[in-house]
């Protein structure tokens, strides 16, 4: 009831079915997002697709546990080697989780917007879908114009750091330029105790500068490392503190959904985050 | 104020270098070409008035959803 007046104003995505993962630099977190925030859309009950394209470097397999059962991939698909049932993994976990992985091989010559579209659109309405996450190789070539084809909205993961932001602003704006107009922001890897003695960018700070809604922030968490080392994304974990990763990529799920969810005090003071939190529907 | 005594916080100048950068990301520029556009603005200038080029200041701002020129230039006085 007392943030239904921002409601409008708070990031969601429910209406964009097809989400591009994407950062513009290496190394922030797309994988690392991509398998827990699907996972944890499956968790809340939606049918979940999650796509790889970085083709010749795939991870996501190996992220989500997945990598001993990958068969056929996604060029597979877009070559007409396999059907597109043929191509999805499900997961061991969460049964209304599938996966399609991206090719090892280094050839992208097959990768296609028209393709990417076809697929995603399979999937959608003949598969039966809610959601179709599409994980993005960093860059802003083919890989990355291939992930965006057929998305309706985005998550830019970036972190609170000169290269990240910059490369994010970059991505933000060949996103509108293919008129994907929902584009949320993710913060990823937030060191509260390095913002509390502004030592890193704060959320405000980064949001001001890059000018797009928020819909998570996911502090630094050694779990999540040690999740990837086994195979299964730390969003599954459930319980335990909501500062912990899992917990913020719990609630980015609930937000894409459509859920007002308030963003948790990461410092543990009411310092530096609770006036955020009021900026964002906390209490 | 307090922070007089405490070291300047590093996220400060990251902010600061960052909108520097961005605006001339966004403006598809480089540093090195508005220095030219710089040189050359004062040049037109100076057909008409003199002019000092410490006194001209030439960036881009945010101004909403638009990136604008600003060329900013006291106009001398006449002695």
């Amino acid at each position: 009831m007392a943030g239904s007046a921002d409601s409008e104003e708070a990031g969601t995505l429910v209406n964009a079915k097809a989400i591009v993962v994407t950062s513009g630099k290496g190394g922030v977190g797309k994988t690392t997002t991509t398998a827990n925030v699907g996972a944890a859309l499956a968790k809340l009950g939606e049918r979940v697709a999650v796509i790889d394209t970085d083709v010749g470097l795939r991870n996501l397999d190996v992220v989500m546990g997945l990598e001993g059962r990958v068969v056929f991939d996604l060029i597979d698909v877009f070559e007409g080697r396999c059907k597109l049932r043929q191509a999805l993994i499900r997961d061991k976990r969460v049964e209304t989780l599938h996966l399609i992985a991206a090719s090892q091989t280094k050839d992208k010559t097959s990768l296609s917007e028209s393709r990417m579209r076809e697929t995603v659109r399979a999937l959608l309405e003949d598969e039966g879908f809610d959601r179709v996450l599409i994980d993005s190789p960093a860059g802003i070539e083919t890989g990355f114009q291939t992930a965006a084809a057929a998305a309706q909205g985005a998550l830019v993961v970036v972190n609170p750091e000169v290269s990240s932001v910059r490369d994010a602003d970059r991505i933000i704006g060949l996103l509108e330029a293919r008129e994907i107009t929902e584009v949320r922001l993710i913060i990823n890897r937030l060191r509260p105790k390095m913002v509390k003695r502004g030592d890193m960018l704060e959320v405000s700070d980064v949001l001001d500068i890059l000018g797009v809604k928020l819909i998570g922030i996911v502090p630094e968490d050694e779990r999540v490392l040690v999740s990837t080392n086994v195979g299964s994304p730390t969003a599954l974990e459930d319980g335990g503190p909501k500062t912990t990763a899992g917990s913020a990529f719990r609630d980015i799920a609930r937000r894409i959904g459509g859920e007002d969810v308030a963003y948790p005090d990461l410092d543990g003071s009411k310092g530096v985050f609770s006036g955020l939190r009021r900026l964002f529907g906390g209490r | 104020m307090f922070n007089f005594f405490r070291r300047r916080r590093s996220k400060d100048d990251l902010k600061q270098r960052l909108k520097l950068v961005l605006s001339y990301d966004r403006a598809r520029l480089s540093p090195g070409k508005m220095e030219q556009l710089k040189r050359e603005l004062l040049a037109v200038v100076e057909k008409y008035f003199p002019a000092d080029g410490d006194d001209l200041d030439v960036r881009f701002e945010q101004h909403g959803d638009r990136m604008v020129l600003i060329a900013d230039l006291p106009r001398p006085s006449h002695h």
